[in-house]
């Protein structure tokens, strides 16, 4: 549950992590540059045919993650109607959407490993300033784990309540919530006292 | 040392968390989620640096590729996206947040949690979010602020909502609460 990356193989997937983020930024730049409406009419197009090279499978995914940016969509055009502002309207539909579909389609054929790697790389000249890189892939493992532990405790508390109540919790739940939840930081920091405290890392 | 970084990442994914819960629409059609208030927490209850330091981890993972944000958005898209200023503004929203709360270590912990969750996660988190609204739209900073009003009042619920918890945790655990501490 927790990634956005696509099992469908496509052969972005084999494109060198730093390359895709390096050409995700030109292209980001460039768009902010051109004022034209057709080169932005024509980066969409080029975008969905990127998508199109991954198969139906993978088109439909890539909607799933673009649709709630459609609202705006709307939004926007509707603004745009009201103000009488068609042509700036359009570049700015256009190039939201083809940033934000770009953007996606970096995350959505990359491996979590590989952009936590790249990552771990990039910070490396930050170590002389006291960022150890154990503490940070350390901190990056433990969220990952504490986010389903946490919605698992929110919905046991919500059934809990639902079998004593027919009234809507609402956010009287997050109190016993974050309680649960500080008494497990306490647990899990004197476990890793126990083991031999954060990682110096490599 | 392990209890600081733990807390950071726990906050982390308490924002996260709530970010999962399904929206509550206002009676006038505005869906509001709980996301925003994870970060008044991670202030009130953590202080500036780790309350920080945690929105800025959470907001790390999303870059990264994780759905963590309110919708299951999340990747690089978001930071192309309107919204790129809140997102952005989480990390300086605790940060505000935690610095408000240390200054009023002497005043009672629900009105300094809830002023500093009205400063921090409302004032700090608005401006940056206006401002990339306006930047990424071409629109004037007046015409953002119309576009995004709806969700004040949602938000300023959330700061009471996330002060009376903080009064509780002080209560209930009040050597958790490091931002007095």
């Amino acid at each position: 549950m927790l990634s956005l990356t696509s099992p469908v193989e496509t052969p972005y997937h084999r494109i060198p992590t730093p390359l895709k983020f390096a050409a995700l930024a030109l292209a980001t730049l460039g768009l902010f540059l051109a004022p034209q409406l057709w080169v932005q009419a024509l980066a969409l197009a080029g975008v969905m045919a990127l998508y199109a090279v991954g198969g139906r499978t993978f088109l439909a995914e890539g909607w799933r993650n673009l649709r709630p940016l459609m609202w705006l969509v709307v939004l926007l055009a509707g603004w745009h109607a009201i103000t009488g502002a068609w042509a700036s309207g359009a570049l700015i539909i256009l190039r939201m959407v083809t940033l934000v579909a770009l953007a996606t389609l970096v995350t959505m054929t990359t491996r979590l490993d590989d952009v936590i790697g790249l990552v771990t790389r990039l910070t490396r000249p930050l170590r002389p300033l006291g960022l150890k890189s154990g503490a940070v892939g350390l901190a990056v493992a433990l969220v990952i784990r504490f986010t389903p532990v946490l919605t698992d405790k929110a919905e046991a508390l919500r059934q809990a309540w639902r079998a004593r109540s027919a009234r809507r919790p609402g956010w009287r739940l997050l109190g016993p919530l974050l309680l649960a939840a500080v008494d497990d930081a306490d647990h899990v920091a004197e476990a890793l006292r126990a083991r031999g405290g954060i990682p110096e890392g490599e | 040392m392990e209890r600081s970084l733990v807390m950071v990442a726990l906050f982390a994914a308490l924002i996260a968390a709530l970010g999962l819960i399904p929206p509550v629409t206002l009676g006038f059609g505005v869906p509001i989620t709980a996301q925003s208030m994870g970060v008044m927490l991670a202030g009130c209850v953590l202080g500036a640096r780790r309350g920080g330091l945690a929105a800025l981890l959470f907001i790390a993972l999303v870059a990264l590729g994780l759905p963590l944000l309110a919708g299951g958005r999340g990747g690089l898209g978001v930071f192309a996206s309107p919204t790129v200023g809140f997102v952005v503004g989480f990390p300086i929203a605790a940060f505000v947040t935690g610095l408000v709360m240390e200054r009023l270590r002497s005043v009672a912990v629900f009105p300094a949690a809830l002023l500093s969750a009205l400063v921090g996660g409302v004032l700090a988190l608005y401006v940056p979010g206006v401002l990339g609204l306006a930047f990424v739209l071409g629109k004037s900073v007046p015409e953002a602020v119309l576009l995004v009003a709806a969700f004040i009042p949602g938000d300023i619920a959330k700061a009471v909502i996330a002060s009376a918890l903080t009064v509780m945790l002080a209560q209930a655990r009040p050597e958790s609460l490091l931002s007095r501490g």
